[in-house]
């Protein structure tokens, strides 16, 4: 079990390295550059000079990528040309709210999807299962920033129930400890924040959690379709048991085992949908913070957030493969 | 006590009164098949009897009626199944949940795959006592154990932790004969419950459910194709062709002097160590998809080497023939070679 967590994690760094050469030579490959995004199209060619010797993007790429990685690894990832502050900085600033937005859309997900799916597929060709399977469609189909449009313009611009962006309401007096905003509100016993965190939590997390309910209905439903039709469901009706055993423990324990693939998936995919839903609810996090860094061309900033998203992605796919272990003894590490 | 003598059970109430049993498939856009017609049978406290016939002759179908385990979509269950008096077609379900793993108890063809593979054996083994005799906790698991240890399992209290893959085939069914017996059943119904596994083995499983109906009194219905399980194990024996019941008798009778076409058929096509070397084998000519349905004639008469003008014209009916029901309008007669 150790030696496996172990494995894999080893094998991060050639992930990391590779991704890392190819991440630099992609985005010097961008027309356009730091120098040129920060001065303008107006920018002289010594001012351009200047700034790219500042920052030392003059010297030839192998050279800036060993400057680069020699400092990487001491999680050290240069500074923002945009705000000139730390990367790691705003990475300790931005992760926490998008980590607190892949929650809230996990959660919103998990919890709509699979109660969702299971109740369609013991429903098959009703009316809840046609509905399901047409509103996943159309889940998967409507593009994400589309969706959170319609989600803001619907909810808070014309019925006013939640607030159009940001974490929390500047009126509101809120200490943030730990950047998760809701938790600060609870472990700082103020009750008025952690409401106002969930409000404008809402909103965001249904436009992001949108595309993973709409995979983990499917799967789940699919999936208990199968499992019904096992033996051993049906060893177990023979047995007479109640069906909320049946469900619980002979039905979903194997349905689940797909669906758990799934959601790990979508999990890691989530930081990068949050680029889209952040930027339309002027949510402070990762997703907004990149998407800026691009527009300005910000190197060190695509660089070091990229790489720490790419590891934690295979960190939530080993956990992934961890917890399946738990359910299935079939593919237990040993 | 074995009843070896078959006057006493005759003359005791059925325990299983199956009456006029009829199951029929639909499906949206696709033919009715009639899988089970008009199938009657009793099964009297401590009676083994034997459902015997081919893939696809119902007999599987018809044990899961009795069981009401049949999908409820698209499947039309008609007549009685009588059990101590109660038509168990017509019971409330949570009163047929009762009685399932209760009274009546179910031993399945694939022991692999009739085990749920994320749950251990121990908890597959107890919620059954959970469920019906209200046992818990340290109670539950010794009763458990002493199950598997009934039924054969070495060393039951770590078997009672592991999952059914790391179990050989035998002794899986064993397993699943433990829990089918957790409570004691008046009934249990095995359908092909050595099928899957080795020749060695679907021995020693026959002989254990044979001791264990008779230690318990249960009455057991075997459904297999092996007529050497049937000769081995039931009272008596009912030959199911293309969903209906076409011979009926004791075991001695119908293994002494078949009358039906297709259970001398059946009996003939048995290879035997006596025989000579290099005896040709006597298979039953064509396959059991080569069936009239019996609206037109027998079902069996495509393959029948008796066959007359007749049995093309009309179905014949199941006729009482003193100790033995038979479904045919020429028989082979008594003592008659059996016709290869």
């Amino acid at each position: 079990m150790l030696k496996f967590v172990v494995r894999r994690l080893l094998q991060l760094i050639p992930i990391l390295l590779g991704l890392s050469v190819l991440l630099f030579v992609w985005l010097r490959a961008l027309p356009g550059g730091p120098a040129q995004a920060l001065l303008g199209e107006r920018a002289t060619a010594e001012s351009v000079a200047r700034i790219e010797a500042l920052y030392g993007l003059n010297e030839p790429w192998y050279v800036q990528y060993w400057k680069f990685i020699s400092a990487a690894v001491q999680l050290d990832f240069g500074n923002s040309a945009r705000t000139n502050r730390p990367v790691i900085e705003e990475m300790s600033r931005t992760f926490p709210a998008t980590f607190e937005l892949a929650i809230a859309a996990l959660i919103f997900a998990i919890g709509i999807g699979i109660p969702l799916g299971y109740y369609a597929a013991r429903k098959y060709g009703s009316w809840l299962d046609n509905l399901s399977v047409s509103g996943s469609l159309l889940g998967v189909a409507v593009p994400v920033f589309f969706l959170a449009y319609i989600l803001k313009y619907v909810f808070s611009v014309q019925l006013g129930w939640f607030p159009t962006q940001g974490r929390q309401d500047p009126r509101v007096d809120a200490d943030h400890p730990t950047g998760l905003y809701v938790l600060d509100g609870i472990i700082t016993g103020n009750p008025e924040a952690t409401w106002d965190a969930i409000m404008h939590l809402v909103l965001p997390a249904i436009a992001l959690g949108a595309i993973p309910l709409a995979i983990i209905v499917r799967i789940t439903r699919a999936s208990v379709l199968d499992v019904v039709h096992e033996d051993y469901v049906r060893t177990a009706e023979a047995k007479g048991l109640w069906e909320r055993t049946i469900t619980r423990r002979h039905v979903l324990r194997n349905a689940l085992l797909p669906v758990i693939t799934v959601i790990g998936l979508q999990a890691g995919l989530l930081f990068s949908g949050a680029i889209l839903t952040e930027t339309v609810f002027a949510f402070d996090g990762v997703g907004r913070f990149i998407a800026e860094a691009i527009s300005n061309r910000d190197y060190a900033v695509l660089q070091g957030f990229i790489l720490v998203i790419a590891a934690m992605y295979v960190v939530v796919n080993l956990l992934v493969d961890l917890s399946y272990g738990l359910i299935d003894p079939r593919v237990r590490v040993r | 006590m074995r009843v070896t003598d078959s006057e006493p059970l005759l003359r005791s109430e059925p325990l299983l009164d199956v009456r006029d049993l009829s199951v029929t498939f639909t499906r949206k856009g696709g033919p009715t098949v009639r899988a089970v017609d008009g199938v009657s049978f009793t099964v009297r406290p401590g009676e083994t009897v034997g459902l015997v016939g081919e893939s696809g002759s119902g007999k599987s179908v018809t044990s899961l009626a009795v069981m009401r385990l049949l999908p409820r979509r698209g499947v039309q269950v008609g007549g009685q199944v009588l059990f101590d008096g109660d038509d168990l077609l017509t019971l409330p379900r949570d009163r047929m949940r009762d009685i399932r793993g209760r009274d009546i108890a179910m031993v399945f063809q694939d022991p692999m795959s009739s085990l749920n593979p994320v749950v251990p054996i121990g908890i597959q083994v107890t919620e059954v006592l959970e469920r019906h005799q209200d046992l818990k906790g340290e109670t539950a698991r010794a009763a458990a154990e002493e199950l598997l240890f009934r039924v054969g399992i070495p060393d039951p209290r770590r078997r009672l932790k592991e999952y059914p893959h790391q179990l050989s085939g035998g002794m899986r069914q064993r397993a699943l004969i433990a829990m089918a017996l957790a409570c004691k059943p008046r009934l249990l119904i095995a359908d092909e419950p050595t099928t899957a596994l080795d020749v060695t083995i679907q021995a020693q499983i026959i002989e254990l459910l044979k001791e264990l109906v008779q230690d318990t009194g249960a009455s057991l219905v075997m459904i297999t194709h092996d007529l050497g399980v049937v000769a081995g194990l039931c009272d008596t024996v009912h030959v199911m062709y293309s969903g209906r019941i076409v011979e009926s008798a004791g075991r001695r009778e119908l293994f002494g002097e078949p009358r039906h076409p297709y259970t001398g058929g059946l009996l003939a096509s048995v290879p035997r160590l006596d025989a000579p070397r290099g005896a040709p084998l006597h298979p039953i000519p064509g396959s059991p998809t080569d069936v009239l349905s019996w609206h037109k004639g027998c079902a069996f008469a495509p393959r029948c080497p008796n066959r007359l003008d007749a049995c093309i014209g009309g179905p014949p009916r199941l006729e009482s023939l003193g100790d033995r029901s038979l479904r045919c309008l020429n028989p082979l007669e008594q003592n008659e070679e059996v016709p290869a």
